[in-house]
């Protein structure tokens, strides 16, 4: 790659002060016909240069909805952010003005969406559409547009790049057309790439293929990730921190292998517990009985509680806050050292 | 009521009969209706340790599946639509179901497990082979002597929200086999329907309730309550909890366990998650490209695989408990995608993305040969990882050189393919000689 390459990243300064990312008290409510749904009822995270954030959560926890808040694409209304700051690089980006929010993306802050290989468009080339980025964000002539696309395709290690930059999106398996997304996400260089389940739909080796080019996109440019899955498993190999959702709220948060080794929310004990294991004799299953709370009608008290197998008549009255447990881990749990010291 | 699932076990000791749910007479154990959640589950039987059945290597074969094969015909493109070639979807498998039992099959999208699943039940006419079961070959009934066996046959889909039609109430699901089948009067469906709702852990009372108003877990748990109705013998699970949530998942698992020790129903287990195979099947066959590449009991195959194929995929398992001490393992890197089941590699259809592959993986197609006396594998260089011999193993066997090209002295009189079953003898890789185990 030469040096005047538009893929060629820059050296980006240290950040001087605070966090890269910084999400605090964030509130999302989408006003339904059946009424307001707390679908985020105050996050708080945060993700410094270079560092890998998993935010894992069952279906419907709100993973999304605070990717797509950080990103700037929620539908408002149906959403409203009530309160709520996400500074990048010390600024908010929700007062910011529209222009400028919208210039944050791409460059600053970029997505792989949960649906990715249905958001290729199936009428142009792969090639065409991963050079649209650069004949738009940076004015590229078509011919340079497509060199740097193929350039990007060999980045993410598809084979006879040059060959298929041609090609339509049903020429490409599944992994491929995931890889293609990739490489549009990464095509104007971000500090924050953000994957929403980048590999949910994929088969193990292929899922293993794509967390490997993500781990090695992220070696060679330095920027932070933020991987969102319902996958315990799959986030293990590469995160360094990991952010446990529940209902909206971030139940647990801690270094990726302390979490592993000792949960510090029961909603945590209880997942680690009831995934089968590669090295598990397949005997007994624990389950977390129920399901997860409706958001228009969200329990009282702590909203894990109709669901915990710790619950005592405090949760069902008090909520608990995210605090700070053990350096560096945070729980939203009344009894979170007992969990952690048993 | 305390909320600890190990206290629910002493206080309800379980209710399990073999026939309770025929009887009509199951003691369910309800929970108090919680306020948050309509739909809660109701916890079906108390939990005793949903225990995973184990190998019984006596047991009879409730199905016995010989060189199965379904080729589906690709048509040209244009007004006049002529067939252009056929998708190899399942190429001559061979696999037998234990009574009782159940069998995994595992491998990436598109090997064709859920064709293999879907000729089973007949949804598909097999182009070739044979599926023997209580006597009968499923192969070659016509439709109309299918119809007593589908009672027995049932199968269990993969997406709970597009297996089930979201016009009919759940009552008119689940009872619609009854009243195809005229098993039981009129008046008595319903009662029967909520007896089956209860089985799986529904509230009966929502028998009027429609699939959208339940949650992904619920609806896989009306899809398993439909294909209990009949009673069937052997079930064949495509993908059950592939599209739920980690902690519903669990729950639905455990449900199986529970069915099936309590009505004895064999099991064809369809999945691509190998973690969720190991829980659920003491055998376990590992498809590619519409043929089975290596089958064997669960011990083996998760810890002694011979196939490079299945030891590539267990290394891509993503793996919590090496988070937690912070290791990391070294993956064996499949590199590129399946190919397409058109025009399959010739020999060894895994030869394009394996790392063993010699002159030999390109001539000749490696046999299933049995290898232990539960283990069968198709590779020239079977061995543990790490160990794969240097010359191949099966070539005095198929009467070819190291390099795959015939020579003068012809094939051994060995019997090579075995049928879907096991023999006494097997063929030892190590010392390339037949073996009863009984020396070693
Ligand atoms: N446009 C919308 N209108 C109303 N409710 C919405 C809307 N978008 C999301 N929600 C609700 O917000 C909650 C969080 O949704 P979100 O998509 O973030 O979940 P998720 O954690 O990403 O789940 P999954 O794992 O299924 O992708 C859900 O209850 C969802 O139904
Ligand atoms: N009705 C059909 N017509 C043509 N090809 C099919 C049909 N059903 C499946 N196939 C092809 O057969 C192969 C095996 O498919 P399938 O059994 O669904 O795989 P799996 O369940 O292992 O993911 C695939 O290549 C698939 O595209
Ligand atoms: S606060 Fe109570 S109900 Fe909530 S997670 Fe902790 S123990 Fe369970
Ligand atoms: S037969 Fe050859 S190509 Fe096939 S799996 Fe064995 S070594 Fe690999
Ligand atoms: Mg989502
Ligand atoms: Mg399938």
């Amino acid at each position: 790659m030469s040096d005047s390459s538009p893929l060629q990243l820059s050296d980006r300064p240290p950040e001087a002060e605070g966090h890269l990312l910084q999400v605090e008290d964030l509130h999302v409510d989408f006003h339904t016909r059946d009424g307001v749904a707390h679908a985020i009822n105050g996050v708080d995270l945060h993700l410094d240069a270079g560092e890998t954030l998993a935010v894992l959560g069952e279906s419907g926890s709100g993973k999304s909805v605070t990717a797509q808040a950080i990103m700037g694409i929620l539908d408002m209304p149906p959403a409203a952010i009530p309160t709520g700051r996400i500074l990048f690089r010390g600024q908010d980006l929700l007062t910011m003005p529209d222009e400028e929010r919208r210039a944050v993306r791409g460059p600053g802050i970029a997505m792989i969406f949960q649906d990715a290989l249905s958001s290729l468009n199936p009428v142009f080339p792969v090639g065409w559409q991963i050079g649209e980025m650069f004949r738009v964000h940076r004015g590229l002539n078509r011919s340079d547009a497509r060199s740097a696309a193929v350039r990007l395709m060999e980045r993410v290690n598809i084979p006879a790049a040059k060959q298929r930059v041609n090609a339509y999106p049903h020429q490409f398996s599944g992994g491929m057309r995931q890889r293609i997304m990739i490489a549009m996400a990464i095509a104007l260089e971000p500090s924050i790439l953000i994957a929403d389940e980048p590999t949910t739909a994929l088969d193990v080796t292929v899922q293993a293929q794509v967390m490997d080019l993500l781990g090695q996109l992220r070696e060679e440019s330095g920027m932070s990730l933020i991987l969102i899955t319902h996958d315990l498993g799959v986030v293990a190999d590469i995160a360094d921190r990991i952010a446990v959702m529940y209902a909206g709220s971030i139940v647990e948060s801690a270094g990726v292998h302390d979490l592993y080794r000792r949960p510090g929310h029961p909603y945590t004990e209880g997942l680690l517990q009831s995934i089968p294991r590669l090295d598990m004799k397949g005997e007994e299953l624990f389950a977390i009985k129920g399901l997860p709370p409706n958001l228009l009608r969200m329990p009282e008290g702590c909203p894990f509680h109709p669901r915990c197998h710790r619950v005592r008549d405090v949760c069902r009255v008090d909520e608990p806050a995210l605090r700070e447990v053990r350096p560096g881990r945070r729980s939203k749990c009344h009894f979170a050292e007992e969990v952690l010291d048993e | 009521m305390t909320q600890d699932p190990n206290v629910e076990a002493q206080v309800a000791p379980t209710e399990v009969g073999a026939n309770a749910a025929e009887a009509g007479d199951r003691a369910v154990m309800t929970e108090p209706h919680d306020a948050y959640s309509d739909h809660e589950v109701i916890t079906p039987h108390a939990v005793d340790g949903h225990v995973a059945s184990r190998l019984d290597p006596d047991a009879p074969a409730v199905l016995e599946v010989e060189d199965l094969k379904m080729y589906f015909p690709v048509k040209s493109s244009g007004l006049v639509r002529r067939t252009i070639g056929h998708v190899q979807a399942v190429d001559g498998i061979s696999f037998q179901v234990p009574k009782g039992g159940s069998l995994g099959l595992v491998g990436e999208s598109g090997c064709g497990k859920s064709t293999t699943g879907r000729l089973i039940t007949r949804l598909y006419q097999p182009t070739g082979g044979s599926m023997m079961f209580e006597g009968q070959d499923l192969a070659k009934l016509s439709n109309r002597e299918m119809k007593p066996l589908r009672r027995d046959v049932q199968m269990i889909f993969q997406d709970p929200y597009t297996s089930l039609n979201p016009r009919h109430t759940v009552g008119a699901i689940v009872g619609a086999p009854l009243a195809v089948h005229g098993v039981v009067p009129k008046n008595k469906i319903l009662s029967r329907v909520q007896e089956l709702l209860e089985v799986v852990g529904l509230n009966p009372e929502h028998y009027n309730r429609y699939p959208n108003e339940f949650s992904g877990g619920q609806r896989q748990r009306i899809g398993i309550a439909r294909a209990l109705t009949l009673n069937p013998k052997l079930l064949v699970a495509d993908e059950p909890v592939s599209a739920l949530d980690v902690s519903i998942q669990a729950q639905v698992i455990n449900l199986l366990q529970d069915l099936q020790k309590e009505f004895d129903i064999a099991f064809l287990f369809i999945a691509h998650d190998l973690a969720v195979v190991r829980h659920f099947c003491p055998e376990v066959a590992v498809m590619y490209l519409g043929k089975i590449v290596e089958i064997a009991d669960r011990e083996t195959l998760y810890s002694k695989p011979y196939h490079p194929y299945t030891q590539a995929l267990l290394s891509a398992v993503p793996d919590v408990k090496q988070a937690a001490i912070g290791g990391r393992r070294e993956r064996i890197r499949l590199e590129g995608d399946v190919p397409s089941p058109i025009n399959p590699p010739s020999g060894c259809r895994f030869r394009t993305r394996c790392s063993l592959a010699q002159e030999i993986c390109a001539k000749v197609e490696p046999p299933l040969l049995q290898i232990g006396p539960r283990h069968k594998v198709a590779c020239h260089f079977a061995g543990e990882l790490g160990q794969h011999p240097v010359a191949p193993v099966t070539a005095g066997l198929l009467g070819v050189d190291d390099h795959g090209s015939p020579t003068s002295s012809g094939p051994a009189a060995t019997p090579l393919t075995s049928g879907p079953g096991y023999e006494k003898e097997w063929f030892d890789v190590k010392s390339r000689q037949m073996t009863s185990g009984a020396a070693g």
